[in-house]
């Protein structure tokens, strides 16, 4: 098995600081936005995420977490089921600006799942996608994300590790599978 | 996360600890979702759901059908009162009709113990029993063990007692093979002429007096007498029934602690249960019938998501 590191510690709170920046900059003061985190992995980058938005715009962000697995096209195609996890949102995103966020885009039908599962805490006004990596030329669905951490090109063989959150060592790894 | 290790759901005696808890903590994500504004999920949208109900039923069947529509899983009903069984057709012809419609899953009910075992030997469709006459009712037992977990943590250790009527009642088999399975103590109470002969082969403690049952237990499970099943007379009277085997205020107040009440309904009122406890706030019994749905979804769920 061969791993790359593609975003160290530093670089990856270099990246942090600038998508909080970007954000700060669309949704100046936060105060229609709401940002949802994808269970079960994009939350330990989510949470990054608005621990240091909090710290900079020094205002608690409406933060919840949603999980998609009730609404994925391709639950029964699988050997073993995927676990569900909580879904943590106690409001309504009627009429707001949501921002997703996910640790790595790849085919893009989590996001689509994603959208689904929002639907039903009521009509966004607009929503957004954030990921930390984005896999390029592997989508399955028109779906693009308007952050970036960081652009990758992969292939369907390779997998991106991403070992961030509490007690993790804050890196991400692309790994290529053996045959 | 493992599968299910069984393609039907026939009863808890067929099934692992394993898949108990898997069944548990599906639920748990499901009861969230069925306190949203909105409560459904396009989990099971191309599955087909038959409920064949050979036996009236009242809770189970709507808490089935909701648990499928939640899911958004298409349900054809089926209620043997209004049906060809009337005419002459066989268990086995009257399923294979439905099945012929391409149905994917059945949840069946019917009054001969074994009936949804013998089904799941001939049908591909999965099989989901919902109470086959005094055998086993797997999903209640479920239910009910959500139900105590959610109201004191868990069921490993604690002790349990179920009271009434054991000899004409699935859901004491079942809940006794859940409980048992996930390290609880079980104690069964009731007149000794509704206690089958060998029940404590089971692994279950008997009692004969229900106040000495009540001070054992953390959790009573009470259950209703089964007229309909009785050929015979078990006991001299309701109102004998009740004075002796009834739980009221009077017997909880005498407590030195409080106890968790719980009823898989029907409720007969004022005979196994008066309503000073049915409705106090140790009673559990609507949490139950909340948990129910939950439940049923992640059985769906679960099996659907193994057929494949």
């Amino acid at each position: 098995m061969q791993k790359r590191l593609i975003l160290n510690a530093e670089l990856l709170s270099i990246t942090v600081d600038r998508l909080c920046q970007q954000l700060i900059e669309n949704h100046q003061d936060f105060s229609n936005t709401v940002i949802l985190g994808l269970q079960p992995r994009g939350i330990h980058f989510s949470d990054l995420l608005v621990d240091h938005l909090n710290k900079l715009t020094g205002k608690e962000i409406t933060y919840g977490q949603l999980d998609t697995t009730f609404y994925r096209d391709d639950f029964r195609m699988r050997e073993t089921p995927k676990a569900a996890n909580a879904t943590n949102i106690d409001f309504i995103i009627e009429d707001k600006e949501v921002i997703l966020v996910d640790d790595v885009l790849f085919t893009g039908r989590t996001i689509r799942a994603a959208l689904d599962a929002m639907m039903a805490y009521g009509r966004p006004k607009k929503v957004e996608l954030m990921v930390l990596i984005n896999r390029k030329y592997t989508r399955d669905l028109p779906i693009s994300p308007d952050y970036i951490g960081k652009d990758v090109n992969t292939m369907e063989t390779q997998r991106v590790l991403v070992d961030i959150g509490e007690g993790k060592k804050n890196k991400v790894w692309l790994i290529n599978e053996e045959e | 996360m493992m599968p299910l290790s069984q393609k039907h759901l026939l009863g808890i005696k067929d099934i692992t600890a394993d898949d108990i808890n898997l069944i548990l903590q599906t639920a748990d994500n499901f009861k969230e979702v069925i306190n949203r504004p909105i409560k459904k999920v396009p989990s099971l949208r191309d599955i087909t759901v038959a409920n064949v109900f050979f036996e009236n039923s009242t809770r189970t069947r709507l808490s089935f059908e909701l648990a499928e529509k939640r899911l958004s899983a298409d349900v054809v009903n089926f209620s043997a009162a209004a049906s060809s069984v009337k005419k002459g057709e066989t268990l086995l012809d009257t399923v294979n009709n439905i099945l012929a419609m391409k149905v994917d899953m059945v949840v069946m009910r019917h009054a001969s113990p074994g009936a949804p075992h013998f089904l799941s030997r001939h049908i591909e469709a999965n099989v989901i029993n919902a109470g086959d006459g005094t055998h086993e009712h797997p999903t209640q037992a479920l239910l009910d063990s959500f139900s105590i977990r959610e109201r004191l943590g868990d069921v490993a250790g604690k002790k349990v007692a179920i009271i009434g009527d054991i000899m004409h009642s699935r859901v004491a088999i079942s809940n006794i093979f859940a409980l048992k399975k996930q390290g609880a103590e079980v104690m069964v109470c009731g007149p000794i002429t509704l206690l089958p002969k060998y029940i404590k082969d089971l692994g279950v403690i008997v009692e004969l007096d229900v106040q000495k049952a009540l001070e054992w237990c953390d959790v009573a499970n009470v259950l209703r007498i089964q007229l309909e099943r009785m050929q015979i007379k078990y006991f001299p009277s309701l109102r004998e029934y009740s004075l002796y085997f009834g739980i009221n205020k009077e017997r909880l107040n005498r407590l030195d602690k409080e106890i968790t009440i719980m009823h898989p309904g029907p409720i007969n009122r004022g005979v196994e249960i008066n309503s000073d406890v049915a409705d106090s706030e140790h009673a559990i019994i609507l949490d139950q019938v909340e948990n129910g749905v939950a439940i049923r979804m992640a059985v769906l769920y679960l099996l659907a998501n193994r057929s494949s």
